[in-house]
């Protein structure tokens, strides 16, 4: 009898972890395909602003934990904190890196973009520092949930809660308002967009922005719950995320979503019951793979070039 | 005021509020701890301040000389172009001819020849670093530079050839000698091995998958312990040795600087006649345009493979080195920045130029090491000079990198410098 | 006379789209043929089937090199396609930009050479042979084409005429039998038009090669084509002498109906 249990719990908890982990790719994946949708680039700096929103996080709630704020409050003040500096870095880094090369060849603006993210983690080794720190706990565990605490991990639940919420309201934003048809028309046809009078640059740095948004909200909700940052934490997170945009068709805000999902759910159910050495060499084969034999993804079109 | 200096200042004070948190502050709130470091604070503003200002003058510059060529390009149509030279590309134009006149490359010889001689074991082993950076930008610049494919994982086929060389010593006592070509040969397989399922990978596509390989390769590395291993490495791998005599440390540090420096003239030597042969111009054409290529009648399949094997092999040779000139492998020295360090060499120096890779890692590898203070903030420029080179100079350096053919061949055809 | 290019009721779908509809082309050797339609006829979609760009969804492509049987060349790559004799140019000119002009048709010569890069780097007898003749040869096209002062030039620096001009070069160095020209003469001024089709007669008699080119300016292709093949909407709607043509009913419902 306690033999089915225990299976059956160690399932729920895979299952809520690979949930937990989906969801943080699924924001960052929305991030690169939200970028890509509007100006054909891999950004690679993506993963960077989710560290860097990291980093504003702590430092606010490094300060408030010192002056003793209730952990609501804390986690209320860090999160915003977070989001209005990881939108300004996306903002300022799609201007310095990208803007100047919207003409120039797709490789080009990659370079580029590499060499943001390059510079972004050793402006924070420099200015802060190469070791991991430890990040406060900030998320609670509300009552309701610890009625379920046997089965499911409360902060997860939460972690997952509020990331549904998050993207449902991008999903409503990018329906409803004129930003979000501007963003679309301009990644179905940009010259045509420019001939009906949207405002391309603003568009672009509004897409940076909300991509910046959700990667420093998913950075604040998993740093608290895992406890602790280094600077190399969007590298592999980056790369996850990229994976999963292109798993589920990049471009496409749903296929982001179901390929966040997906590989956080194989991924932990992989690690959960074969070996967890080779967590990222996993990862990393997914995104080979798909990259060689389903380029399109999941739901996508593939765009041939015409001769 | 000059509305340019506003626009600096401006800008100069939205980079010290995007900084200010990570720069000043530095919490820690276990032992409660707040530092206050106002002096970053100082130095951020005043240099994005100069900075932004140059940023924006040269932003300008291109610009107008964008839109001036068009204007010229309408103008005259019918005549050909005249090429407008700026002051910075005919300095390195007359930097980069100087390159090639004999005796300064005589000169040049006698010079490394003889460094080893007057100097002490470090400053060796710091030109053998250089000169194994050179090699390892000549054979990326084969796949980047030439065949024009982005490739993020080259830093892997270097780990498989300072693998190759440390395992074999260890498994069956191979010696340097006979582990190089091996080494070589296996790197240049593992690079077709890669570039069979990419080849119809878009550019960007591409990168990511090479980048991936690279993480691969690594995680294997430090994850297989019983054959490769792990994260400790391998230890006590030996020099060459002269002969079969035995050469104290820095007798063999001077006699792998020799061998280093052999083998950079062999690949300066093999890659500049690739460079200028049917399999070189095949490359270039690949990098300009894949359709018209394969319409030229060129097989992109087998042109792709070569490069990618041609390249690897060299990162191969210069693993063997590493691994003999350290004595010792672990998976750490082979991360993505080993990656991104050789493609800076291949970015700066200029797509599809020798002179300009040899420039670059004489500016990214030895100048660092000469200036401490560059040491610590090297990477930081390095992604700084990214940006920097794309946006200003996507070329390169040295972007006149076109061979010219002698027109009027004499009986025996003399090469010209490349 | 002997047929040299024969398509068997070709025909090409773009997922709803039939671009190409049971197309029958004949081209015999030392012809000069004009493929004329109103635009999105299909023309590039037939260049691209017959050099192995595209697939055709259905139909054969049949290629009868001089000397040689007739072969099917559906599936082929395009460079065994060009390998076999068939060269091409792009209606969007796809020179090697960062390239000079002699390398641009030094490349063409690509495919008739044999040296291994192996040679290139031990300058065997061969590779010395091989480049001092690809290196002649590219020469004297570039001469043929007024090129020869511009040899050592960037080719994106060359003006748009030269350009094109170029393309043909390069397209003639991998030594065809059909010469395939996507709208040779766009964006030419009326002089170097003219100077174009003196050209364009000139290859045909000096290499003694069959040409199909697409173009819109019907003053050239009256002047110099024995032929003339016209499309519209994926269909083949007439095949006959410049004189027939130009008396031919449908085609000038379709050129009247598009206006
Ligand atoms: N690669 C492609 N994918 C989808 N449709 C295509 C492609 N190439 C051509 N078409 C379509 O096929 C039709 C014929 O095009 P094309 O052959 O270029 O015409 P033409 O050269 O006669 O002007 C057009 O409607 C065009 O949009
Ligand atoms: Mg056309």
């Amino acid at each position: 009898m306690t033999g089915t249990y225990d299976i059956l719990s160690y399932f729920l908890e895979l299952f809520s972890s690979g949930l937990t982990r989906g969801s943080i790719y699924a924001l960052l994946a929305l991030g690169y395909t939200l970028v890509y949708g509007v100006i054909g680039l891999i950004n690679f700096a993506h993963g960077e602003v989710y560290m860097v929103g990291a980093f504003i996080g702590l430092i606010v709630a490094g300060i408030m934990s010192i002056m003793d704020y209730n952990i609501l409050a804390i986690l209320f003040v860090t999160l915003t904190f977070a989001m209005i500096y990881a939108a300004a870095y996306g903002f300022t880094i799609e201007k310095v890196a990208y803007k100047p090369l919207r003409q120039a060849p797709r490789l080009a603006a990659l370079i580029s973009a590499i060499g943001m993210s390059i510079f972004l983690r050793e402006y924070v080794i420099l200015a802060q520092t190469p070791d991991f720190v430890s990040f406060p706990a900030l998320i609670p565990k509300p009552a309701f949930l610890l009625a379920i605490k046997n089965y499911l991990e409360p902060t997860e639940v939460l972690i997952i809660l509020s990331s549904l919420t998050i993207m449902v309201l991008l999903l409503i934003l990018i329906k409803r308002t004129k930003v979000g048809k501007a963003m679309r028309s301009i990644s179905q046809d940009r010259e045509m967009a420019l001939l009906l009078g949207i405002n391309v640059n603003k568009t672009i740095s509004m897409t940076f922005m909300l991509g910046s948004v959700l990667a420093a909200f998913a950075a604040i909700l998993i740093a608290a719950h895992i406890g602790q940052i280094n600077y190399n934490i969007g590298f592999i997170v980056g790369i996850k995320s990229f994976t999963a945009a292109v798993l589920g068709g990049i471009g496409s805000i749903r296929g982001a979503l179901l390929g966040g999902l997906v590989l956080g759910l194989t991924e932990s159910f992989a690690t959960g019951y074969f070996s967890s050495d080779y967590e990222d060499v996993f990862a990393f084969s997914i995104l080979i793979l798909i990259l060689i034999f389903k380029p399109s993804g999941l739901i996508g079109t593939v765009a041939t070039e015409k001769v | 005021m000059n509305s340019e200096i506003r626009k600096s200042i401006i800008a100069a004070a939205w980079f010290s509020l995007l900084s200010f948190p990570l720069i000043v502050l530095k919490v820690d709130y276990i032992e409660k701890t707040i530092d206050l470091r106002w002096n970053n604070l100082i130095f951020i503003a005043v240099g994005t301040f100069f900075v932004s200002y140059v940023w924006r003058y040269f932003l300008r510059r291109g610009e107008k000389s964008r839109q001036e060529e068009t204007a010229v390009g309408i103008a005259i149509d019918q005549k050909k172009r005249p090429s407008v030279d700026s002051p910075t590309q005919k300095i390195l134009t007359q930097l980069s001819n100087l390159t090639q006149s004999k005796p300064l490359i005589a000169i040049l010889l006698v010079m490394i020849v003889a460094f080893p001689l007057g100097s002490s074991t470090y400053q060796t082993s710091i030109i053998i670093s250089t000169m194994m950076y050179i090699v390892l930008g000549l054979g990326l610049n084969i796949v980047v530079g030439m065949a024009g494919l982005l490739d993020l994982g080259y830093g892997a086929f270097y780990l498989i050839g300072a693998y190759a060389y440390a395992l074999l010593n260890l498994n069956y006592g191979f010696g340097f000698w006979i582990s190089l070509p091996i080494a070589g040969m296996l790197a240049a397989t593992f690079g077709v091995l890669l570039g069979i399922p990419v080849l119809r990978l878009r550019g960007d596509y591409l990168a990511i998958v090479t980048l991936g390989f690279h993480e691969i390769v690594r995680l294997v590395v430090e994850n297989w312990d019983e054959v490769l291993h792990g994260p400790s490495g391998i230890p006590n791998i030996p020099k060459p040795g002269f002969f079969g005599l035995k050469l104290g440390f820095n007798g063999s540090t001077v006699y792998l600087y020799y061998i280093t420096v052999v083998i950079m003239v062999i690949a300066i030597i093999v890659i500049r006649r690739l460079h200028i042969s049917r399999v070189g111009r095949a490359w270039m054409a690949l990098r300009e345009d894949e359709v018209a290529c394969q319409a030229m009648g060129i097989d992109t399949t087998k042109t792709k493979l070569t490069a990618f094997a041609l390249g690897a092999f060299w990162a191969g040779i210069v693993g063997v080195i590493f691994a003999a000139k350290s004595s010792f492998v672990n998976p750490a020295s082979f991360t993505f920045y080993e990656s991104a360090m050789i493609l800076s060499i291949v970015v700066l120096g200029g797509a599809g130029s020798i002179r300009g890779v040899i420039l670059a890692t004489l500016i990214l590898i030895l100048l660092p090491e000469y200036m401490r203070f560059l040491k610590e903030y090297r990477m930081l420029l390095f992604g700084a000079l990214w940006v920097t080179m794309m946006v200003f100079r996507p070329q390169g350096m040295i972007s006149d990198a076109r061979h010219k053919y002698e027109l009027n061949p004499e009986p025996d055809g003399n090469e010209n410098k490349s | 006379m002997k047929t040299v290019l024969q398509t068997d009721k070709i025909g090409k779908n773009f997922g709803g789209l039939r671009a190409l509809d049971a197309v029958d082309l004949n081209i015999q050797e030392g012809e000069i043929v004009a493929l004329i339609g109103p635009n999105g006829a299909g023309k590039t979609t037939l260049f691209n089937c017959i050099t192995g760009m595209h697939e055709p969804t259905d139909g054969k492509v049949n290629i009868i090199p001089p000397g040689k049987g007739k072969t099917c060349v559906n599936g082929f790559k395009p460079n065994i396609i060009t390998e076999l004799g068939l060269a091409r140019t792009f209606q969007n000119i796809r020179l090697f930009s960062k390239m000079t002009v002699l390398e641009n048709v030094m490349v063409g010569c690509h495919c008739r050479n044999k040296n291994t890069f192996l040679e290139a780097i031990i300058k065997g007898p061969r590779f010395k042979r091989e480049e001092k003749q690809t290196l002649a040869h590219s020469l004297d096209l570039l001469e043929t084409f007024g090129l020869v002062d511009f040899a050592q030039q960037m080719a994106e620096n060359l003006p748009y005429a030269d350009q094109r001009r170029l393309e043909i070069a390069r397209a003639l160095a991998t030594d065809p039998f059909l010469l395939l020209l996507d709208e040779p003469a766009a964006g030419m001024n009326p002089n170097e038009t003219n100077a174009l089709d003196q050209l364009i007669l000139k290859i045909r008699t000096e290499k003694k090669i069959s040409i199909l080119l697409i173009e819109h300016d019907m003053k050239l292709v009256m002047r110099i084509s024995d032929r003339i093949f016209v499309m519209n909407q994926g269909k083949n709607i007439a095949d006959g002498s410049p004189q027939e043509i130009r008396n031919n009913e449908t085609v000038i419902h379709a050129y009247l109906g598009e206006e």
